[in-house]
């Protein structure tokens, strides 16, 4: 699983999928995560950057990370290899 | 630096309304080709469809007759105007009109004008109402339909696909019904407007997407620009929209071209469903009216299509800009009443 590559994300968080056409916006947070994806890190290394990196309690980013990463999917920004 | 040729070019289409014509697109385009320059010579039915008096896009226009008096009619009117402006080519841009310029062009070939149009057999192929059959033959996927002639068809129709479904004319209006009581009315307003037959689909559950393009009529694609609409209008009209990339509609796009051999500019609309297929719900014959993003984007078909049509050297579009938006807007001339006048009283413009 990782985001597709031609998804075009700018810095100001707008990401635009070439495939479909359609156009989301992301906070501050998901822009970071955006970039660690885009940089190739796996989701998994991803979830533990943030905790390292942000005080809060890992409750809540398991919670958070999986909701954003089940948005990513519905929004057919994910590609599933195999 | 060699001069540019000037290419007469007549042009329909000019009713640059809420479900405009595509004539001012083309127009827009063939005034920004590279290879030539262009005088547009505007046809037009009504008194009142805008590209008329737009004077920096039109240079010169002229009624003509509605294609259902005749293509007799209709020579006489293009001799006439052929003898004033010396036409090197005409683009015929409704559907309904196609039918009557296919069946002229070779008189209108012998008096020096060229066309660029689909074949008749390709031309009815892809109406509405055989569109099954099309699918079937050219190993495409359709939405299930079928034409009926009279209000009966359509319970057996409701059964057999169920609600939603969607209730189309021959050539153009459709509508999305949710009972029988919706699929009656728009069978009753559409026939009414349109004439029969009415076709009937399975409404496809999905996104929908729009492909224009060009075939060269052997086979080969000159150009392939996919779209989804961003902003639709209550006639479904697309007044925004921005051009896409995916593989999978530019691989469908080419196998409809050398299967079918298309010949001339085209439009495919699109339906992806949920488990990511393409079902073709409608071919128009001719460019869209959004046609003038294939020229912001970097494949001007209308220039294209005039190269082919010409004998003009022409290679192949390769490549195109992705994430390019039109977005449509209103806009109202002042005109003076003289300009009214002399296009109802003389025909001319």
């Amino acid at each position: 699983m990782n985001l597709k590559k031609n998804i075009a994300v700018s810095d100001s968080g707008f990401i635009f999928n070439p495939d479909t056409g359609e156009s989301f916006t992301a906070n501050p947070i998901g822009l970071e995560i955006l970039g660690l994806l885009k940089e190739g890190l796996d989701f998994e290394a991803v979830r533990k950057k943030i905790l390292e990196k942000y005080k809060t309690d890992k409750d809540t980013v398991e919670k958070d990370y999986h909701d954003f990463i089940n948005m990513l999917n519905q929004f057919s920004l994910i590609e599933h290899e195999g | 630096m060699k001069d540019k040729k000037t290419i007469n070019i007549a042009v329909t289409g000019l009713n640059a309304i809420d479900s405009p014509g595509p004539g001012i697109a083309v127009s827009r385009g063939l005034r920004e080709a590279e290879a030539f320059d262009v005088r547009i010579i505007g046809l037009s039915y009504e008194s009142l469809e805008p590209g008329l008096y737009m004077h920096d896009i039109i240079d010169k226009s002229y009624q003509i007759p509605y294609p259902s008096s005749g293509t007799g009619t209709l020579f006489e009117r293009i001799k006439y105007i052929h003898g004033i402006e010396q036409l090197d080519m005409i683009i015929p841009n409704f559907d309904s009109e196609l039918i009557p310029f296919m069946k002229l062009s070779p008189e209108l070939e012998k008096l020096g004008i060229k066309t660029f149009l689909p074949t008749h057999k390709q031309y009815e192929e892809r109406e509405k109402f055989n569109l099954p059959e099309f699918g079937e033959k050219y190993d495409l996927k359709v939405p299930d339909s079928e034409a009926i002639h009279d209000i009966s068809g359509l319970q057996k129709l409701v059964s057999e696909y169920g609600f939603p479904l969607v209730v189309k004319g021959k050539f153009y209006d459709a509508g999305i019904a949710y009972n029988l009581e919706q699929a009656t009315s728009h069978f009753n307003r559409i026939s009414a407007k349109w004439g029969l037959p009415i076709i009937v689909q399975q409404f496809i559950h999905g996104t929908e997407f729009n492909i224009t393009g060009l075939g060269d009529g052997k086979g080969n694609t000159i150009s392939i620009v996919p779209m989804r609409k961003q902003y639709i209008t209550d006639k479904g009209k697309a007044w925004g929209g921005i051009s896409i990339s995916d593989k999978n509609m530019i691989d469908l796009t080419n196998k409809f071209i050398s299967s079918t051999k298309w010949r001339g500019g085209f439009e495919l609309e699109l339906m992806k469903d949920k488990d990511g297929e393409f079902y073709i719900l409608e071919i128009n014959p001719r460019m869209p009216a959004w046609i003038y993003l294939s020229v912001g984007v970097g494949q001007n078909i209308p220039e294209a299509l005039v190269k082919l049509a010409l004998g003009m050297e022409i290679n192949a579009f390769t490549d195109y800009s992705v994430g390019k938006m039109f977005i449509r807007y209103s806009w109202d001339m002042i005109v003076d009443l003289e300009e009214f006048q002399q296009i109802s009283t003389f025909g001319e413009l």
